[in-house]
């Protein structure tokens, strides 16, 4: 009845692990020996995840408070690498500024757990976990990744390739936006945040989502995240349930505070970079190295200076 | 919490999440949803995809002797496992499917639930000379004790694993192992276990056992010494002399107490080994794949010449292995010298004998359970008449079909062959404990009469309009139905 599955996907090549509400794909470059290894440490590490995360439930649905993790003992660790519960308290004390619950990098902190899982005395030469859009990527020496970045979530076409080198201090992808999977308190079509690592990037793009907002007005339709999900640990606070054509000026009002909170994000050090779509326009924060093939530089006018195109 | 926002709640049982879902709304997986106050899964191509992976809602037998019609399942014939049928714990509802059909005539109710077992284990048989550790050694899997080595039987080493103090009594990861180690014995996948100061073996229900890296073949019906006190009543009138080859011991038959007590008569035959106890020796040759699990493809290699005065010119001999699967027939020339002749047949008869005694080494698994009042709830109103109702012959306990052994005494413990039960019939909830399918067979009047849920009976033919099943040999159990194994099988005989 709750059984995990793991299994290969039909390309014969990645492998699709499957818990609950945990449902990752998985690839890996590298000898094939070495792959088959990491898949069954990746597999086995799986196993315990979504029972050890529902164990701590409460807790991690409960406001981060500096208080509130002294002499907090999370799961057992059955050794050196932090569990779930760490990775996402870990990450979400980093915004802990903002009012959020260790909840915020669940989906980032399973998919970097498990990527720490697979290099355990492994040699590969890139790896990504991908849970549900939340991705840990793993780059060896002289490695890349080309990420590609949709403008809205629920209507995956790729607008922009994100160029991930193993000197980048990304490690980490994950979008977020009303339309997706968790709730918004914001209306961004889809926010992309790279990050050093998966954890860092969900909560990220879940904050910087939030805050791309016109400000009070009739476009935007709202409901008490209780409504939706009575156990949401979002509790009364309104999340976004549908968005109108909003005016130009709207739109740049709310990517604009998005941008600026993605900046200081990126500023701090959380954060590598980010874009943000609403409604056909796109913004970035931050230096996003998109490679030789993007069309992004000719129509958005107004993206950051550090903004390169065709870096190698 | 105001009630408000509890009206129309669904709590989803498919994952240890278990969201609560509003009407209208997805759960956090996006495949399960409330659609109108029922849980519904969105995603009926990962149904499909599921069903080769993890067993699909259910499970019907087709009935090996009828040919399979290619159209329809044919409900007479069929019988709902409780295989991917959930359960409803906690179970003061009505068990997920509750399943009428006519069988001979007689109006008949299956109760198809999957039980959550806290109070469970396997226990295990290996067949094996080996030691395999000390009685009450630690069983260990993944570096946990999951178990132990409990008494031995004929042939064979015991461990018993699981159990409530594992499986909820030690630490989480102990408990997690555990739990894990039972469900993959019960699901007939290789187990690899650390015995403490004993060996390391791999379990797989229905396979041979693996010891230190090494496969067991087959039991040995005996020693080569043990072998010739079976059989040489059956051979002392028809030959000579007999040689059961043995990496252990091999076995003389003249000189072997069987032989005396026979009157069989010296050959002057001379083993080339360590002599332990008259017609019993050590070390003839090196172990190997060769006869008797040494390294010999010629017998006459552990013989001396024949000496003169008890041995003469056309005595016979039978050379053969302790598990018969190398044999040959000697008869002595003028010079004592040992000439290979055909075996004559009514010694091949005594050779297919020793051949047929030796069994493969299989281990077995067999899962012991007790069902709990709690999941007798969800067959009757009052569960202690359930109870009773199996112990008056009245109720059929299978599990997945496969027929079970019910412990006398109190409560519904009972024992299944792992072997028999459909592929991927266990599975776990977070306890942790051990979900295993259960049904409960009875007639229709028996089933009202324990006070059973009579307004959740389905027909049949209803349950068998699923899309989702999976159809499964009934393989080597005695079908559920059979009238022989109910009480009112009498009655029944007289009534037609």
């Amino acid at each position: 009845m709750t059984g995990n599955f793991a299994k290969i996907l039909p390309d014969g090549k990645r492998l699709h692990l499957q818990s609950g509400p945990i449902d990752l794909v998985i690839d890996a470059d590298g000898d094939m020996s070495e792959v088959a290894l990491a898949f069954e440490q990746a597999s086995k590490a799986f196993e315990p995840v979504l029972v050890d995360l529902v164990s701590e439930l409460a807790f991690l649905r409960s406001s981060l408070k500096p208080s509130s993790l002294k002499g907090r003992e999370l799961a057992d660790t059955d050794g050196s690498c932090k569990t779930v519960a760490q990775i996402m308290v870990d990450a979400a004390s980093r915004f802990a500024d903002h009012n959020v619950t260790p909840m915020i990098a669940v989906a980032g902190s399973v998919a970097d757990y498990i990527l720490s899982a697979m290099r355990n005395e492994r040699t590969l030469d890139r790896v990504y976990v991908n849970n549900g859009g939340d991705i840990a990527l793993y780059l060896n020496d002289g490695r890349s990744f080309d990420i590609g970045i949709v403008e809205r979530i629920d209507a995956p076409e790729i607008s922009m390739k994100a160029h991930v080198t193993s000197m980048d201090p990304v490690r980490g992808v994950a979008t977020s936006g009303w339309r997706g999977r968790s709730h918004s308190l914001g209306v961004a079509d889809a926010v992309t945040v790279l990050a050093p690592t998966a954890a860092l990037a969900d909560a990220a793009a879940t904050l910087i989502a939030n805050v791309v907002d016109p400000g009070p007005c009739t476009e935007v339709t709202r409901s008490p995240a209780r409504d939706l999900d009575p156990d949401s640990d979002l509790g009364d606070r309104l999340v976004t349930v549908d968005v109108q054509p909003l005016s130009a000026e709207q739109i740049d009002r709310a990517l604009q505070a998005g941008q600026d909170l993605a900046r200081s994000f990126a500023d701090a050090g959380h954060i590598a970079s980010a874009s943000m779509s609403l409604q056909g326009s796109t913004r970035i924060a931050g230096r996003i190295n998109t490679g030789i093939n993007t069309n992004i530089a000719h129509n958005e006018p107004d993206l950051e200076k550090q903004y390169a195109v065709g870096r190698a | 919490m105001s009630d408000d926002n509890n009206a129309g709640l669904v709590v989803c049982d498919a994952c240890p999440v278990r969201c609560r879902i509003k009407d209208g709304r997805p759960g956090a997986c996006d495949r399960y949803a409330n659609v109108d106050g029922v849980l519904t899964r969105l995603d009926p191509l990962t149904v499909v995809e599921r069903a080769h992976d993890q067993g699909t809602p259910l499970v019907p037998f087709l009935k090996t002797e009828q040919e399979w019609s290619g159209d329809l399942l044919q409900s007479e014939n069929t019988f709902v496992t409780a295989v991917g049928a959930g359960t409803t714990y906690p179970d003061y509802k009505p068990a997920p499917f509750i399943v009428s059909s006519e069988v001979d005539g007689v109006d008949m109710v299956t109760v198809v639930t999957e039980g959550i077992y806290s109070y469970c284990g396997v226990k295990i048989k290996v067949d094996t000379d080996r030691h395999l550790g000390h009685e009450t050694a630690a069983v260990r899997a993944d570096g946990e004790i999951v178990g132990h080595v409990t008494t031995g039987e004929y042939g064979s080493q015991m461990m018993s694993l699981g159990g409530v103090s594992h499986l909820t009594g030690g630490s989480k990861k102990e408990g997690r192992v555990t739990c894990q180690t039972l469900m993959d014995l019960c699901n007939c996948k290789p187990v690899k276990l650390m015995i403490d100061d004993g060996v390391s073996i791999i379990v797989e229900a229905g396979k041979a056992p693996i010891i230190d890296d090494v496969q067991e073949e087959r039991m040995r019906v005996g020693c080569g010494s043990a072998t010739i006190g079976m059989f040489a009543m059956q051979w002392h009138d028809h030959v000579d002399e007999v040689v059961v080859v043995d990496d252990h011991i091999t076995g003389v038959m003249s000189e072997h107490e069987a032989g005396k007590v026979l009157d069989v008569k010296p050959t002057g035959i001379s083993i080339n080994g360590r002599r332990s106890t008259p017609g019993r020796y050590f070390k003839v040759a090196e172990p190997g794949t060769g006869w008797g699990g040494t390294d010999i493809s010629d017998p006459l290699s552990i013989l001396n010449d024949f000496k003169a005065g008890d041995a003469k010119p056309g005595t016979t001999m039978l050379m053969v292995s302790t598990t018969g699967e190398h044999y040959a027939y000697f008869v002595l020339d003028d010079d004592l010298k040992p000439i290979a002749q055909d075996l004559p047949d009514v010694l091949q008869a005594s050779v297919e004998r020793i051949r047929e005694n030796c069994e493969p080494a299989l281990c077995s698994v067999l899962f012991v359970g007790g069902a709990g009042g709690s999941l007798r709830a969800g067959v009757t109103e009052n569960p202690v008449k359930l109870t009773m109702s199996v112990k008056d012959a009245l109720t059929n306990v299978t599990s997945g079909g496969a027929e079970t052994f019910v412990w006398p005494g109190g409560g519904i413990t009972y024992m299944v062959d792992v072997t028999r039960m459909p592929e991927n019939s266990f599975g776990y909830v977070p306890t942790p404990a051990i979900v295993a399918p259960i049904e409960f067979s009875m007639r229709v009047e028996d089933y009202a009469a324990l006070g059973g849920h009579m307004a959740s009976i389905v027909p049949l033919d209803d349950v068998l309009k699923d899309p989702n099943l999976r159809p499964v040999d009934q393989g080597e159990s005695s079908w559920p139905m059979e009238k022989s194994q109910y009480k009112w099988r009498d009655d029944q005989d007289t009534d037609s």
